[in-house]
């Protein structure tokens, strides 16, 4: 199945982002696609590389960044919702791009199941 | 063409829920999709008439729920529980809408392809 997935809630103040993680991860264990992550609302804090957690804390970012790396998925910010929280290409951790809102409905037309995380 | 679906469950002011959903819905009616909103719980609060946020400094945006009509976003649906829960009723509302029970309500979203809750 082609999923589309989107995440609402920025991290560590929220577990939205931790569970979309993990569906993500065993989505494609199972064999299934991820046709694009969109961080939404509050969720566009997930992508900015300044974040530091402490040293014996998951780093919920890199996480994303990795599994970027290693799969190939499509890590989408919006654009509106970033700029407001003063998110930008210059902070953007690796394999995040910035693009608008129709992604996300790009993700509602052409994914088979579009999974929301957060409030 | 897919049917989207979005629930609007949060009042319009205190969080940023209501207006970028509002965001989302404006810009999926450019997709040429079938698209309705629902209004349910607090999210009623959002269609209220005379919203006045000059005390708060956030902008009134309520007046971009009229503006749906000319992106061809016609199918507004309300929970009639959560209008009385509030003693709210269809005439406090700035735009016309379709007032509906909660098995109505469920029914319409079993038959939807896609619904975005905010």
């Amino acid at each position: 199945m082609k999923f589309g997935v989107l995440v609402n809630e920025g991290p560590y103040t929220h577990q939205a982002s931790d569970s979309a993680y993990q569906f993500v991860v065993a989505a494609l264990a199972k064999g299934h696609s991820i046709q694009r992550v969109f961080f939404y609302h509050d969720g566009v804090n997930n992508a900015t590389r300044l974040t530091e957690p402490p040293q014996d804390d998951r780093h919920v970012v890199n996480r994303w960044s990795s599994l970027a790396a290693e799969h190939k998925v499509d890590l989408v910010v919006c654009v509106a919702a970033a700029l407001r929280r003063g998110i930008k290409e210059e902070v953007l951790a690796p394999g995040f791009r910035i693009s608008g809102l129709g992604q996300l409905v790009d993700s509602g037309i052409k994914a088979d199941r579009l999974v929301t995380f957060g409030d | 063409m897919k049917k989207f679906m979005f629930v609007n469950r949060k009042a319009p002011y205190g969080t940023i829920y209501a207006l970028e959903s509002l965001e989302v819905v404006l810009i999926t009616a450019t997709f040429d999709q079938d698209v309705s909103l629902v209004f349910i719980d607090d999210g009623v609060y959002e269609l209220v008439k005379g919203q006045q946020t000059k005390g708060i400094g956030i902008k009134n945006f309520s007046p971009s729920y009229r503006a749906l009509e000319g992106y061809d976003v016609e199918k507004l649906y309300v929970d009639r529980a959560s209008l009385d829960q509030r003693g709210l009723a269809e005439s406090d509302l700035l735009v016309p809408v379709e007032v509906l029970d909660a098995q109505q309500m469920g029914e319409l979203m079993a038959q939807q392809d896609v619904i975005l809750s905010f």
